[in-house]
């Protein structure tokens, strides 16, 4: 599979990832052999293989619906590049 | 009662799909022990999780998998043993982790139904196309600062479920009947407050129309949290139009995401949004599939309430109310609990009649709730058995009951306080009626001469000599006996 300059541009906007337009050929390349690597894959026959989510046969564990955690906001607020009375802040996003 | 709008070229109607996010009850959030209590100050019920701090780890909170089953199971749907929580990537100032986690492609509740009651008392069933669970996103705060956005983590993480229907509902009414219906069952359910002004019920509706007489299914537009029911079917009204306006003047709908705006009465497109329909969904690595077993899901269906739709017809076959009314008592849990300490072993009929009427009035008067009513059930339910046993004719009733909403005293206590018991002694009521047709010897003729209407008239004036205590049937009889012989 290959990609086009249109998609590699596409996914690093969805990632906010600056790429420059000298890049993007070069970038097309190297994602299209990773692609390709990735595809072989798909010459193992896998109808009515449920997929393997883990080596051992385990389930997720629950947790019980109890208050634990919580109650430090100036840790949760640490490094954040801007706060304000408590809140995170940052460049206006509104519509 | 099919809902048409005529265009230039034609009669269109509306496909509209709704998705709600309703907040689940639960004292910790889904995926982290912080709590989701509504109000704290900013920040204070966030944990490592919440804030998508490196190397944190999600656990799944049993009791929103509960609740979430418990939804499926009051939405009559099917639940999935086997579901799979999966990342859904975006970038938003109050999206910490870079990606919600939501289920994709295995939600754990899957198709159920929903029956809307219409106002003529009929019913429609709506599809349920699935219900999943989700975490919330935390708040952005617009209005603090002239350039700066402010953001509260309390809510990121809070567990969500997603509730999406079929692409069933073909009117603004009818999508307001469905989130009122929704709202109901969760209520009954007690796994969401339903409250949409707090933001715990949530809605985007999906609208696009269609030629009547049509079948296909056009290009959508998503209008995206609006907050209360009337606007949900405001906004619909408007996209729909628009969408005609598009189509009839040779144009064709983009699928995009909008945002309705209460203040103009108009939807307009979310230009941040324009990407927002690749999130690049993969299942979370950092969760293993969600297992529950079968007798976990039989233990929550042999607890389930009784719903509103059971409640509905058990009202209508015990007490043969009819559909209408059964529906509206029974929209709220408290207040068919209400009608049914009222109507105990009394006359159904009029216990509703003074649920629905003036007890509901007096409630929207008053502006109490049906948990801290203005006029007990007890004291109601007293009040009508005055009326039964001729303490009380319907016209006293009412007077007493608005005494009993401005002191709070039981019936029988203002019944004797203020002298009002009807009064059913012949001889004082004949004297009453006496003196009235001899001071109108006028009318008396004309009703004589055929103008029997009038004697409604005598009634009143005889009430209102006898301060309204008098026994109107009593009255009305000895009227037309005097003067019609």
């Amino acid at each position: 599979m290959s990609l086009d300059k249109a998609t590699v541009r596409a996914i690093a906007e969805l990632a906010r990832i600056e790429v420059k337009d000298e890049e993007l050929d070069h970038l097309a390349g190297e994602l299209s052999n990773i692609l390709t690597f990735v595809e072989q894959l798909s010459e193992v026959n896998t109808d009515g293989v449920m997929p393997m989510t883990s080596v051992a046969d385990i389930t997720a564990p629950l947790r019980a619906d109890v208050v634990t955690d919580g109650g430090y906001p100036e840790k949760v607020l640490a490094n954040a590049p801007e706060a304000a009375e408590g809140f995170f802040t940052v460049p206006k996003v509104v519509e | 009662m099919a809902y048409i709008i005529q265009g230039d070229t034609g009669d269109w109607e509306i496909v509209i799909g709704l998705e709600v996010h309703a907040q689940v009850i639960s004292k910790a959030k889904l995926f982290s022990g912080a709590a989701t209590e509504f109000g704290a100050e900013p920040n204070t019920q966030v944990s490592f999780i919440d804030a998508g701090f490196p190397g944190m780890l999600p656990v799944i909170n049993e009791i929103c998998v509960e609740q979430a089953v418990r939804t499926g199971l009051g939405l009559k749907a099917k639940i999935n043993l086997t579901s799979v929580f999966a990342r859904k990537n975006y970038f938003y100032a109050d999206l910490p982790q870079g990606y919600q986690i939501s289920q994709y492609d295995q939600p754990i509740v899957g198709e159920g139904e929903l029956i809307l009651d219409l106002p003529d008392g009929g019913t429609r069933t709506v599809g349920i196309e699935r219900l999943h669970l989700e975490q919330d996103a935390g708040k952005s705060i617009h209005d603090m600062h002239p350039s700066k956005s402010f953001i509260d983590l309390n809510r990121s993480g809070v567990a969500l479920m997603e509730i999406v229907s079929k692409p069933d509902l073909r009117s603004p009414e009818e999508a307001g009947l469905y989130l009122t219906k929704l709202r109901s069952i969760l209520r009954y359910l007690e796994t969401c407050d339903g409250n949409m002004q707090e933001g715990s019920m949530r809605c985007d509706a999906n609208v696009s129309v269609r030629p009547v007489g049509s079948t296909e299914l056009r290009t959508r537009c998503e209008i995206k949290n609006v907050n209360s029911i009337r606007f949900v079917q405001q906004a619909i009204e408007y996209e729909a139009r628009r969408h005609i306006d598009v189509y009839e003047s040779g144009g064709e709908i983009r699928q995009e995401t909008r945002l309705f705006d209460s203040v103009k009465g108009e939807t307009r497109s979310m230009r941040s949004k324009e990407h927002a329909h690749d999130y690049r969904y993969f299942p979370d690595p950092d969760l293993l599939p969600l297992v529950i077993r079968q007798d976990f899901v039989d233990g929550i269906k042999a607890g389930l309430p009784e719903l509103p739709d059971d409640k509905k017809a058990r009202f209508m076959a015990e007490y043969g109310l009819n559909a209408y009314d059964s529906g509206v008592l029974v929209a709220e849990k408290a207040s068919a609990e209400f009608f049914e300490t009222v109507a105990k072993g009394r006359d159904s009929k009029m216990a509703c009649n003074w649920v629905m009427g003036d007890f509901f009035a007096a409630l929207n008067a008053t502006a109490k709730t049906i948990e801290d009513p203005p006029v007990s059930a007890a004291n109601l339910g007293q009040m009508i058995d005055l009326i039964k046993d001729g303490t009380l004719s319907g016209r006293l009733a009412k007077d007493v009951f608005a005494l009993m909403v401005e002191t709070g005293k039981a019936p029988a206590v203002l019944v004797e306080e203020r002298g009002l018991r009807q009064v059913t002694d012949t001889g004082a009521i004949e004297a009453a009626v006496d003196a009235v047709i001899a001071a109108n010897a006028d009318k008396v003729a004309q009703v004589k001469d055929g103008k029997t209407t009038l004697l409604g008239w005598f009634t009143g004036q005889v009430m209102k000599a006898t301060q309204g205590k008098a026994n109107p049937a009593m009255v009305n009889e000895m009227l037309s006996k005097k003067i019609l012989g």
